[in-house]
């Protein structure tokens, strides 16, 4: 039974959650707080700040986390199913179906006079990144990473991993001074 | 497509390890990274199919990077793409998170995990600001530059002023396609 709800605790958030894992997670919070008292507030806040301070998606940090604590490995994979799957079959039928067409017209406009959309929501989460990187860094250590980044990234082409390495470094490194 | 050789699943996997522990700040911070590995390291698909596919898993629920990496790992190797891509997104970060949380929540300070993370915000705020301009760019070519200007000062104004929600506005290009645009926008 453990299981059945696990899957549903999972399943309405993905299903629900539009924009993204971060846009989940307050629903997550719902049920795992208020319906099922899993967790209280206070543990689930720190479950996200730790899931926020490491990489990956977070919303599948959340759900494969919560899902071992309530039911282990299975509880785990279980978790991960419910809050993946749905979405994504939904996603590569559409996808699918939109290619068999790729070459009309009307699905050529659709890539056309989606872009300005996709921009504009890019430009959007580019200020949101700049924004909380001023509250949480400062001005200054704001200007200087977005310069040395743009630098390196643009003008001496270095790859992103490394470049995300070396803000890692640098991060840590002023964290302890 | 279609070759399942153990090349494309190891390309696969690697490509969505990297984007999933490179990515900090959730899914949609990964976006710049899984642009990266699928259009320029290894074109798998174009910067205008890249675009649709971001147009189209943002007008639906659910997390943004398991959408894409299962639908560009089903599009490179079908079924067993899909799965690769998700496991190696998914995966290696839960059991990052399973052991971790365990050792660090006796240490509740953490400051400087919290500077590393705080640290890679900008680096992606770039990131993010070369795609957009890149976007930009190519709305110029496609349909002139002053269309794409006015293109976007309306998707300006219905995402951001009016605060329309963004799978509303994509499912209304997607209505709109399909009905009033016969003869369709021809300027190329």
């Amino acid at each position: 039974m453990i299981y059945w709800y696990i899957f549903l605790a999972f399943f309405i958030p993905g299903i629900l959650g539009y924009g993204g894992g971060p846009a989940s997670i307050p629903l997550v919070e719902k049920e795992v707080v208020d319906r099922y008292g899993w967790m209280t507030t206070q543990e689930f806040g720190e479950v996200l700040a730790l899931g926020n301070a490491l990489p990956g998606p977070i919303a599948t940090k959340m759900a494969g986390y919560i899902g071992y604590m309530e039911g282990g490995i299975l509880g785990s994979i279980v978790a991960l199913f419910a809050s993946v799957a749905p979405s994504l079959i939904l996603m590569v039928a559409l996808m699918v179906t939109l290619l068999k067409y790729k070459d009309s017209p009307k699905v050529k406009n659709i890539t056309k006079l989606v872009r300005p959309v996709i921009a504009v929501l890019l430009g959007a989460m580019t200020l949101q990144f700049f924004m909380t990187s001023v509250e949480t860094s400062g001005t200054l250590q704001t200007v200087i990473l977005i310069v040395v980044s743009y630098w390196l990234l643009e003008i001496r082409k270095v790859h992103p991993a490394f470049v995300i390495l070396m803000a890692l470094v640098y991060g840590a490194v002023s964290g302890i001074i | 497509m279609g070759n399942s050789s153990l090349k494309t699943n190891g390309d696969l996997f690697a490509a969505f390890f990297r984007v999933g522990l490179l990515g900090f700040g959730g899914g949609p911070s990964a976006i710049p990274l899984f642009h990266r590995e699928a259009v320029i390291n290894y074109k798998w698909m174009t910067d205008d199919e890249f675009g649709d596919t971001l147009a189209l898993g943002n007008t639906m629920p659910g997390p943004i990077a398991t959408k894409m990496a299962g639908y560009i790992g089903y599009r490179v190797n079908g079924l067993i793409g899909c799965f690769i891509a998700l496991a190696a997104s998914v995966i290696p970060t839960v059991v990052l998170m399973i052991i971790l949380l365990g050792i660090l929540q006796k240490y509740k300070g953490l400051e400087w995990v919290n500077s590393m993370s705080a640290a890679v915000v900008p680096v992606v705020g770039v990131m993010l600001a070369v795609m957009t301009w890149d976007f930009f760019q190519k709305s110029g070519k496609a349909l002139g530059l002053g269309r794409a200007i006015l293109f976007t000062a309306i998707a300006i104004v219905l995402l951001e002023i009016l605060n329309i929600h963004p799978a509303i506005v994509i499912l209304g290009i997607l209505i709109l396609s399909f009905t009033t645009f016969k003869k369709g926008v021809e300027a190329k």
